[in-house]
């Protein structure tokens, strides 16, 4: 067989080969001991190691979140202290932030799914991964040391000059933690964007590209245009609070809306930072359980990319109430309903993706519908907190504080839990209890409203947050809420009580058990070091689901490995076939 | 009158700034209500219309509809745009003092707030205002960042260190209206709380006589205590004895205090002049330096008076 090139494509002659059912060898076996996990420079172990991280501060942060709960039971002290109550709610938002939010679905899941995705070996530039993965430990070791110190009260947002007060050196060694915690999330972004670009698999062209990928593809551009800022504000703050230059604080000459510029210019594209990879699991997840193509490929993948490049510009949403010149006020209100319209768009593609689709509501999918009907909520509020008027009254109340949750753990967490599920099989080799993954999910969708709804009652009444204290008209919402937050804790318990028997277990998970066309499903479960066999060539798109379970198999170069050939190959079948 | 979500907003004092903001707020409720029963029916009824029956379930390739798209992206454009339009109006109105409105200055700072009067008069985290008169108040901190919240009135404005800003507001109504710091300021924030006591123009008149020139009766003693009120001091120092923030005022005259640096100190003149102006220099064992330094806020005298004060407190 030889490749026949003509002008513009090159014609690669390829047959057809499935990854064996019982592989006796996987990236598990291969590699085994402390120091060969340590030193791993394996996309999926690093993944993984990421994935037990973001766990580990999740479960820490969630628990403080139940502490706070449970002091807002009452009006007035439950059981601790203000000042503590402070850093408990500080620590509670910069860890879910930095730690948990930030890595978890492109550093924990992507790094694991995305060179699968592409039919590649690993990332990249594999010994960069695992230097961003203890950067990230470094960082969070700083974190630690800041709280051993004393901890620290500013809220995650450390607004001066309240940050550049009284005890500031905590400030200086968390912000730091946050400053290494940057580069990890830089490193992280540039070894996708060149993964992407360079490693795909033969066959691999821009529009059999999955969706997921071009979620990750402008998250990373986020990440590197957006991160360099968060250093910058950071190491400004440090040098007014080492050296005793005025650039924040009034008392030194500094501008204090200054700083809230600095602080939004990166914090709220990384909002966008931590939706958007969800995005992209939303869409892999929801056409595996419908079975179905999903509807409005390029109106999903570009607009990923409208949301990457609006959202650098609604900065200023964050600060009407700031004094902040009435100019600037009216054009960031105005871009910020810009932004929506991409959002809107996504929705609508997804529930479209349903119509006439073969659904199978397994837990996966349970999670997509909660993460449409709360993710919709989150985006309406934020509409809501949009209109100029409406945002003077609700800003800085409770309103904010439910409207952030519903697109953060509505959103982000809703997604996370649908990859972690959908992917289970393949990363961990093993099935989790559908069951009890039904009645968890159930759990999650009536404590989460529970939790956060009357917030948004309470919030428009005028309950202020990051209160220790509050008056008692509030009392009724707040309980509601504390015990919304119980439910949900209970839920999580479950989630990792199955998650780890599912591990214990010696049941063996199909290598597809969803029958998902997408090419990571197509590597044996778990997969083997180096993902394939031999480098796929990609004859199909990646939700043809029209198309027979039996039609997906990986091509094989026949002649020479499609290597060194542009990306842009028509695929030219033999007829013998493999299987 | 009676709208879907009105339960969410709190009573409406002060039509002139809250009506525009009432009736956004209703309508974008309403609005959204609307979409998200839409996509809540679709989402279950797809799920049940066409939930799977086999593994050979086949489906039809439906890749995209232009139609489709261009309808969902710019019918809601235009909504947002409507929402944005209508939003503008009612935040120019906030901004938009009128020519008329009675000006009273307000400070914020940790963790209260200092108001004062054209004659003089002077209150602590109560706000006399006038009933159906366009008030302007004109804020700024003496420390961290603040924001002054009035739920009922639907405005909020941060409070800066460095610069001057303002809210203004008509209360239709004789009663009080709560104030909230809405700006994380630290221990105490959620206790930074005061009340807009709205009295009839008469009355508001006669109060005002009444308060005016405060401190002046001449004695020390009566006049420590008035600054010690109005400066907000029992935030943190009590004077009946009960732990605080800062160390109880009871009995403190001429008590020796361990300092956090292992030193000790006798509480007299000089140790109290310093933690007034300079509160870090010398920090009681215990507490924690957060106090904002009054050098340039208060004066000699003031301090004078505030000293002969503490020396009655036993």
């Amino acid at each position: 067989m030889e490749a026949v090139k003509t002008s513009e494509k090159t014609t690669l002659q390829v047959k057809r080969f499935k990854p064996s059912e019982n592989p006796t060898t996987n990236f598990f076996t291969e590699e085994r001991g402390l120091k060969a996990w340590l030193t791993t420079v394996d996309h999926k172990k690093i993944g993984l190691m990421y994935l037990g991280a973001v766990a580990f501060f999740f479960a820490l942060a969630g628990f403080l979140a139940i502490a706070l709960r449970t002091e807002l039971w009452t009006p007035a002290k439950t059981f601790i202290e203000a000042d503590t109550y402070n850093k408990l709610f500080t620590l509670h938002g910069a860890m879910m932030v930095f730690f948990v939010l930030v890595p978890s679905i492109p550093a924990a899941l992507g790094n694991f799914i995305l060179p699968m995705q592409l039919g590649a070996k690993d990332v990249a530039f594999p010994r960069l991964n695992l230097a961003s993965f203890y950067i990230y430990l470094i960082g969070a070791v700083f974190t630690f040391i800041a709280l051993f110190m004393g901890g620290f009260d500013t809220g995650w947002t450390f607004y001066t000059p309240y940050s550049s007060d009284g005890d500031s050196a905590t400030v200086i060694w968390v912000t730091l933690g946050v400053f290494i915690l940057g580069f990890s999330s830089i490193l992280t972004s540039t070894n996708f964007m060149t993964t992407i670009h360079k490693l795909r698999a033969p066959g691999i062209t821009w529009d059999k590209l999955p969706l997921n990928i071009w979620a990750l593809y402008a998250t990373s551009i986020i990440q590197i245009l957006a991160t360099p800022v968060l250093a910058i504000t950071i190491l400004l703050l440090s040098l007014e609070n080492i050296m005793d230059i005025g650039i924040f604080d009034p008392a030194k000459g500094g501008d204090p809306v200054l700083y809230q510029h600095f602080f939004w210019f990166y914090s709220h594209p990384a909002v966008y930072i931590m939706i958007v990879p969800g995005f992209g699991i939303i869409s892999e997840v929801i056409t595996t359980f419908s079975k179905k193509t999903i509807f409005g490929y390029w109106a999903i993948a570009l607009s990923s990319l409208a949301i990457a490049f609006i959202g650098f510009l609604v900065w200023g949403h964050h600060m009407f109430t700031s004094g902040q010149s009435p100019v600037a006020t009216t054009i960031f209100s105005f871009l910020t309903f810009l932004v929506g319209i991409p959002t809107g768009i996504k929705i609508f593609n997804w529930v479209a993706t349903l119509y006439k689709g073969s659904i199978d509501m397994k837990t996966p999918m349970l999670y997509v519908f909660i993460f449409l009907f709360l993710f919709s909520i989150g985006g309406f509020t934020g509409i809501m907190l949009g209109a100029l008027s409406v945002n003077i009254h609700l800003h800085d109340t409770y309103y904010v504080v439910a409207h952030f949750h519903y697109v953060m753990m509505g959103g982000t967490l809703m997604a996370l839990l649908a990859g972690l599920h959908y992917w289970w099989p393949k990363m961990t080799g093993k099935m989790y209890n559908e069951t009890l993954g039904k009645v968890a999910a159930t759990l999650i969708f009536i404590g989460f409203n529970m939790t956060f709804l009357p917030q948004f009652v309470m919030g428009a009444q005028g309950m202020p947050r990051r209160y220790y204290n509050y008056i008692d008209q509030f009392t009724p919402f707040h309980q509601t809420s504390t015990v919304g937050s119980y439910v949900l804790g209970v839920a999580f318990l479950i989630i990792l009580y199955y998650l780890v028997k599912s591990l214990m277990s010696d049941e063996k998970a199909p290598a597809n058990p969803w029958e998902s066309r997408g090419l990571e499903w197509q590597s044996t479960s778990p997969p083997d070091l180096h993902n394939f066999d031999h480098t796929p060539v990609v004859i199909n798109k990646p939700y043809d689901y029209h198309r027979p379970m039996e039609e997906f198999q990986l091509g094989l170069a026949v002649e020479h490995n499609g290597h060194g050939e542009a990306h842009d190959v028509d695929v030219k079948e033999t007829e013998q076939e493999n299987s | 009158m009676g709208r879907l979500f009105d339960f969410m907003l709190p009573e409406n004092m002060s039509p002139l700034t809250a009506d525009y903001t009432d009736g956004l707020f209703h309508f974008i409720n309403e609005a959204s209500t609307i979409v998200l029963v839409g996509i809540t029916i679709a989402l279950i009824y797809f799920a049940i219309r066409y939930r799977r029956k086999s593994s050979d379930d086949k489906t039809p390739v439906i890749t995209h509809n232009n139609k489709l798209e261009i309808t969902w992206s710019v019918i809601p454009l235009f909504i947002t745009l409507i929402i944005f339009s209508w939003g503008y109006k009612g935040w120019l109105n906030l901004k938009a003092v009128p020519d008329d409105a009675y000006e009273i200055h307000v400070t914020g700072f940790k963790w209260n707030w200092a108001v004062s009067y054209e004659n003089g008069a002077q209150t602590l985290n109560e706000i006399h205002v006038p009933q159906g008169t366009p008030v302007k108040l004109v804020m700024k901190s003496r420390d961290v960042l603040h924001s002054f919240f009035v739920p009922d009135y639907r405005v909020k404005q941060d409070v800066l260190p460095n610069r001057y800003t303002y809210v203004w507001f008509q209360a239709e109504e004789v009663g009080e209206s709560q104030v909230f710091c809405t700006e994380y300021c630290g221990t105490s924030h959620s206790n930074m709380l005061a009340k807009v006591i709205v009295h009839e123009p008469d009355d508001f008149k006669n109060w005002l006589e009444m308060n005016g020139g405060a401190g002046g009766s001449g004695d020390p003693v009566e006049a420590g205590k008035e600054l010690v009120n109005l400066n907000g001091c029992q935030a943190c120092h009590s004077v009946d004895g009960t732990p605080g923030i800062g160390p109880s005022f009871k009995g403190i005259w001429g008590k020796e205090e361990s300092l956090a640096d292992g030193s000790t100190v006798t509480v007299d003149e000089n140790y109290v002049r310093e933690s007034i102006l300079n509160p870090g220099a010398k920090i009681v064992a215990g507490h924690d330096n957060v106090m904002t330094p009054y050098e340039g806020i208060l004066s000699d005298e003031d301090i004078t008076n505030i000293i002969e004060y503490l020396k009655t407190i036993e």
